[in-house]
């Protein structure tokens, strides 16, 4: 297996955008010291197939583990805008990954590795331990639900 | 087609930062960091058990040779974590200011076995401004005809300077050959004061 550091600098990009997606952009920081803590522990020493599925998957779990700990704490009733920065522009977030993360959890998974962690439906199903074919289907459920919701709010 | 989501927003700066800091904060089996040297970039490289590489950046490869050897006979779990190697640089840094006559930096031998390794334990107890010959360290490795085992295992020596295989010349005192190049040798006596500044 390639050294650690290249494999931290090749998927540090990936895995820092789709937990921004994930949790927002306070807690990404936290969720990205573990995921790549977890990663270096579990590093192998024979070649990975996929690195960056494999580098999504990890940061996936903190992300969960991370969503179930905020479930069981008492949740504000409207979260606070977050500004990140595009083109030099401080910007309101997307507010479509805000309502990402409101979706049940299944679709929540499936939407945020397919579109966040840019993963095909196949990586997506392999990440969640599930068929390709149900990983399809809670894409397209959550987007239906996304689609809605913004159809509503016009 | 247009994706359904717009990416997630990015910010490169944030990404790199985080990366340095779970570097800082993880405990990888090896630990490196380049260095300048008056004979050259090093890298040098640390386990748990001490230091286990110098390398000179321009003879072997540079950078990502020396790593991609690290993870291969070493282990995988290798960082940039400058700050686990403050206390080489700090020595190296006093050596080539003329403060500093040994290294007291704990060594890892793992990189090199047998006859090698003793052969340069040998040439480790050579003391500073002193120098040895080939045939003084197959000696001192207890296999006083292996002279040319000895000399291979000089030019195998996987922490140069900290292991001072620069000390040890030709019978005869012709300067012999260094892994790094000869001027290397020749800079290193020189700050030792076996040969005139």
């Amino acid at each position: 297996m390639k050294p650690f550091q290249r494999f931290l600098d090749e998927q540090r990009d990936g895995v820092w955008r789709y937990l921004v997606a994930a949790v927002g952009r306070q807690d990404a920081d936290d969720l990205f010291q573990e995921t790549f803590m977890a990663a270096m522990r579990a590093y192998p020493r024979e070649p990975i197939a996929n690195e960056r599925a494999w580098a999504l998957t990890i940061a996936h779990r903190k992300a969960l583990d991370h969503h179930r700990a905020r479930a069981r704490r008492p949740v504000p009733v409207q979260d606070v805008p977050e500004v990140g920065v595009v083109d030099g522009h401080r910007v309101l977030e997307e507010p479509t990954w805000a309502q990402v993360r409101a979706l049940p959890p299944k679709q929540r998974a499936a939407v945020l590795l397919r579109f966040a962690g840019d993963l095909a439906h196949a990586e997506v199903a392999a990440a969640l331990g599930i068929s390709e074919e149900a990983a399809r289907r809670n894409v397209h459920e959550g987007l239906r639900k996304l689609r809605a919701e913004e159809a509503a709010l016009r | 087609m247009t994706e359904p989501l717009a990416p997630p927003p990015f910010d490169p700066e944030a990404a790199a930062a985080a990366a340095e800091r779970f570097a800082a904060a993880a405990e990888p089996d090896v630990a490196y960091a380049l260095h300048d040297t008056p004979v050259g970039r090093v890298v040098l490289a640390a386990t748990r058990r001490g230091l286990v590489r110098v390398a000179y950046e321009d003879f072997n490869g540079g950078e990502d040779e020396v790593v991609d050897d690290l993870a291969r006979r070493v282990s995988p779990r290798v960082l940039r974590a400058p700050a686990r190697l403050d206390e080489v640089r700090r020595e190296l840094d006093e050596f080539f200011a003329g403060e500093r006559r040994a290294f007291d930096v704990a060594l890892d031998w793992s990189l090199v076995q047998g006859f090698g390794r003793k052969v340069l334990q040998a040439t480790a107890r050579i003391p500073f401004g002193e120098t040895g010959s080939y045939a003084s360290v197959a000696a001192g490795a207890g296999s006083p005809k292996a002279v040319r085992a000895a000399g291979t295992a000089l030019g195998r020596n996987p922490m140069p300077i900290v292991v001072p295989c620069h000390r040890v010349l030709r019978s005869g005192g012709a300067l012999g050959g260094y892994t790094g190049g000869v001027q290397r040798k020749v800079t290193l006596l020189t700050v030792e004061g076996v040969l005139p500044a």
